[in-house]
């Protein structure tokens, strides 16, 4: 069966890669060029550098596939630059790696890989697919390494991209991933794993947003009662639990508990006040193609790096929802992803309100 | 099967010039520098290469200096000329829209340094003007840089008329013949009575090695060296001459040289039947480019409604090998400056393919292109649909 693999010239695709070429299946290579980096210097250890397309040729080349370097900068730009921005401008936190994969890895490329007559399309994700033999439904399943597991990012894919997906590496932990791939020599072995966020390879998301925006009105920095206790140059610079770079001096630590687009003012207090014990959400997707019956046990997890805490989901009517944590939870953030499991398998998820 | 019709990319190395090379490698081991025997055979492997280079551009074997491609003879020669003649208050660089990145991108390094850059425009034809080049050329000019032909449409400039319009004006002339040398016939005793003063070409591009190529420089005409070194090629390009690599120029000339005299006529026939083909099968398909002021072997064609470089990948994996345009170091296929400078629309310059046919190309192969292409068109076309209606 021919195959495309999407390969970021890290360890984790590459080693995809090796799976499914051992297996036996016709692999063509696809590695996505996302943004002008002719003039960018080399980062090393930033997801889709120009040499990271590179070492994912070699490894190609060592694999004997051939490998294509597409150019989806305008998609890119398009699906997740702007909406990364505009999301930082409103205030919000987003996570543009979830639009990457639903816009651009499981649309756009799936897209390409059909005209090749390539039905699936592999990437080096740590989530698990299967087939739920009751419905004959798919379904999404956390990596079956816990601290890996990237199902988080992957909540918006439909049945149909699902169909057409695989995740080699769902049932491997990462020190397997890597021994597999210092078993194989590959070039890429004891390369880092990549940064959050692959077009900000410094990690200076709030410089990066103020280079894209015209002009970014300043506001207040109050407590929540309301006094003034500074200002700021751009609600952009904030997400919901930050501590470091207030520009406030207090003798008790501060945490950002509110962002008001409205206004431009964000609010600090101590870290009792940033515990929520409910959420709802918006744009929800939901794995099986429809919301469960009523409401439901669950557990929802509101960040890439966050535990996920039980307690009611409700389902609200068209692509909202609604969960009500058991204890509340430090830092709901606006623009995070909410994704909500049922033991390891992904009931749906969508984007904090 | 495996068909390759990316010629203006490279071309296969002719078995005479590998037994040329491996014969320098294996035998002539010398340093042509040196004054012993080896040296002498070394030297000897240069001078041959050399006569039969002139040969193939009726030019004084002297008048020729060794480089590493056609961008070290472009850098050398552009460079070169700015400096030489900066202290003559003669400084501007005047070139066009649709050069090679080696001209293009030395131009914009330059114009980064503060020499005074201007490029000339270029219409819908793909063929420079002979008086919008000469509009461009002020007192200050010291060098018209224009390529002879264009490797990604293949259209060929007036370059004896806009030689003549640069030498009236006192500005030396440089033409990039990377794409024509030993494709067309070349002569530089017309084009250097007619004004031109430099030209670079590139073995690789006709069937010799990489690594390989040349500067022709008019007699009298001193450039500033850009590599400094040692007293090689009568010290104007310093550094231990290639001579392997040489040695494969020299026999990749004679070999094109017998072929201009030939077999050239055939491989327009192909690439028109490629092209006649192509466009009655395929609704929508357009040729990019002056159709007759064009060399024989490419053909660059629009098809409407699709992405080039998915058309690519897909004709690559049926073991058709084309290109987009031009091929960058990193391999990646972006819209093509060319076709932009040529006024295309932005779809244009996205959905076109560039068929180079070389020596060894044949009817049968030119057959199953056509047998191919006009069905994974069709496949393309029909995804983009549907994925319009989805979104």
């Amino acid at each position: 069966m021919r195959v495309v693999v999407a390969m970021s010239g890290g360890v984790d695709s590459s080693v995809a890669a090796v799976l499914l070429a051992e297996a036996g299946h016709d692999l063509v290579g696809f590695s996505m060029q996302l943004y002008d980096q002719r003039d960018a210097p080399e980062a090393w250890g930033s997801c889709c550098s120009l040499g990271d397309l590179q070492d994912a040729r070699r490894v190609a080349n060592q694999l004997g596939f051939p490998h294509y370097i597409v150019n989806f900068e305008d998609e890119f730009r398009r699906t997740v630059v702007d909406n990364f921005v505009r999301e930082y401008a409103a205030g919000r936190t987003p996570i543009p790696c979830v639009h990457c994969n639903s816009a651009l890895k499981f649309a756009t490329l799936v897209e390409r890989a059909a005209a090749l007559n390539a039905d699936i399309v592999a990437t080096g994700h740590y989530a698990r697919i299967d087939r739920d033999d009751a419905t004959g439904r798919y379904r999404l399943r956390r990596g079956l390494d816990r601290d890996k597991d990237q199902s988080y990012f992957l909540f918006s894919l439909t049945q149909e991209q699902l169909s057409r997906a695989a995740f080699p590496l769902g049932e491997l932990t990462k020190p397997e991933v890597r021994a597999i791939a210092a078993r194989r020599g590959l070039a890429v072995a004891a390369k880092p794993d990549s940064q959050e966020i692959c077009f900000v390879p410094d990690g200076d998301t709030a410089g990066f947003v103020a280079r894209q925006l015209a002009n970014i009105p300043a506001g207040t920095i109050t407590d929540s009662s309301g006094k003034t206790l500074g200002r700021h140059a751009g609600i952009h610079q904030f997400t919901i639990g930050q501590r470091k770079g207030l520009g406030l001096s207090t003798g008790v630590p501060l945490y950002v508990v509110k962002i008001d687009p409205a206004d431009n003012s964000v609010v600090v207090g101590g870290k009792h006040e940033l515990g929520r014990g409910e959420l709802t959400a918006s744009s929800v997707n939901w794995i099986a193609g429809a919301p469960p019956p009523g409401p439901m046990r669950a557990a929802a997890q509101i960040r890439h790096r966050h535990r996920e805490a039980p307690g009611v989901l409700t389902p609200q009517g068209g692509d909202r929802a609604r969960m009500l944590f058991d204890e509340p939870q430090i830092a709901v953030t606006p623009g995070q992803a909410v994704v909500f499991y049922d033991g390891d398998t992904v009931i749906g998820g969508g984007w904090i309100d | 099967m495996r068909i390759y019709l990316d010629h203006n990319a490279t071309t296969p190395v002719h078995p005479r010039v590998r037994d040329a090379v491996m014969s320098a490698l294996t035998e002539d081991v010398g340093n042509p520098s040196s004054v012993h025997y080896y040296g002498q055979r070394a030297k000897a492997v240069i001078d041959e290469a050399r006569s039969a280079l002139a040969a193939l551009i009726d030019a004084d074997p002297g008048d020729l200096v060794f480089t590493s491609g056609g961008t070290e003879a472009d850098n050398m020669a552009v460079r070169g000329a700015l400096e030489a003649r900066a202290s003559q208050g003669r400084r501007r660089l005047v070139t066009s829209a649709i050069e090679h990145e080696a001209v293009l991108n030395t131009a914009r390094a330059l114009e980064r340094q503060g020499w005074p850059v201007t490029v000339v425009p270029v219409g819908a034809s793909g063929v420079i003007e002979p008086d919008a080049v000469a509009a461009a050329i002020t007192h200050d000019t010291a060098l018209v840089s224009i390529m002879h032909v264009n490797n990604e449409v293949g259209t060929v400039q007036p370059i004896a008329a806009i030689a003549t319009r640069a030498r009236e004006a006192g500005a030396w002339f440089h033409t990039d013949a990377v794409q024509s040398a030993g494709k067309l016939p070349i002569s530089m005793r017309e084009w250097s009575a007619a004004g031109v003063d430099l030209l670079s070409l590139s073995a690789h591009k006709f069937n010799g090695p990489k690594g390989a190529g040349a500067l022709w420089v008019r007699r009298g005409v001193r450039l500033s060296p850009t590599m400094t070194g040692g007293r090689h090629e009568r010290n104007r390009r310093a550094g231990t001459e290639n001579v392997p690599g040489v040695a494969g120029l020299g026999a990749a000339a004679g070999v094109a040289a017998e072929w201009l005299a030939a077999g050239a006529g055939k491989i327009a026939t192909l690439r028109d039947h490629l092209e006649q083909s192509l466009l009655a099968r395929i609704d929508g398909a357009v040729v990019n480019g002056d159709a007759l002021a064009r060399i024989p072997n490419t053909s660059n064609i629009s098809f409407d409604g699709i992405e080039a470089e998915s058309l690519l990948i897909a004709l690559d994996l049926e073991g058709i090998a084309v290109s987009t345009g031009a091929a960058c170091s990193s391999g990646t296929l972006e819209p093509s400056h060319v076709l932009r400078a040529m006024g295309l629309p932005q779809a244009r310059t996205r959905n076109s393919l560039r068929f180079s046919l070389g020596h060894g190309t044949t009817r049968d192969e030119i057959d199953a292109v056509i047998a191919v292409l006009p069905g994974l068109v069709d496949k393309l076309r029909r995804l983009a649909r549907s994925a319009a209606v989805v979104r």
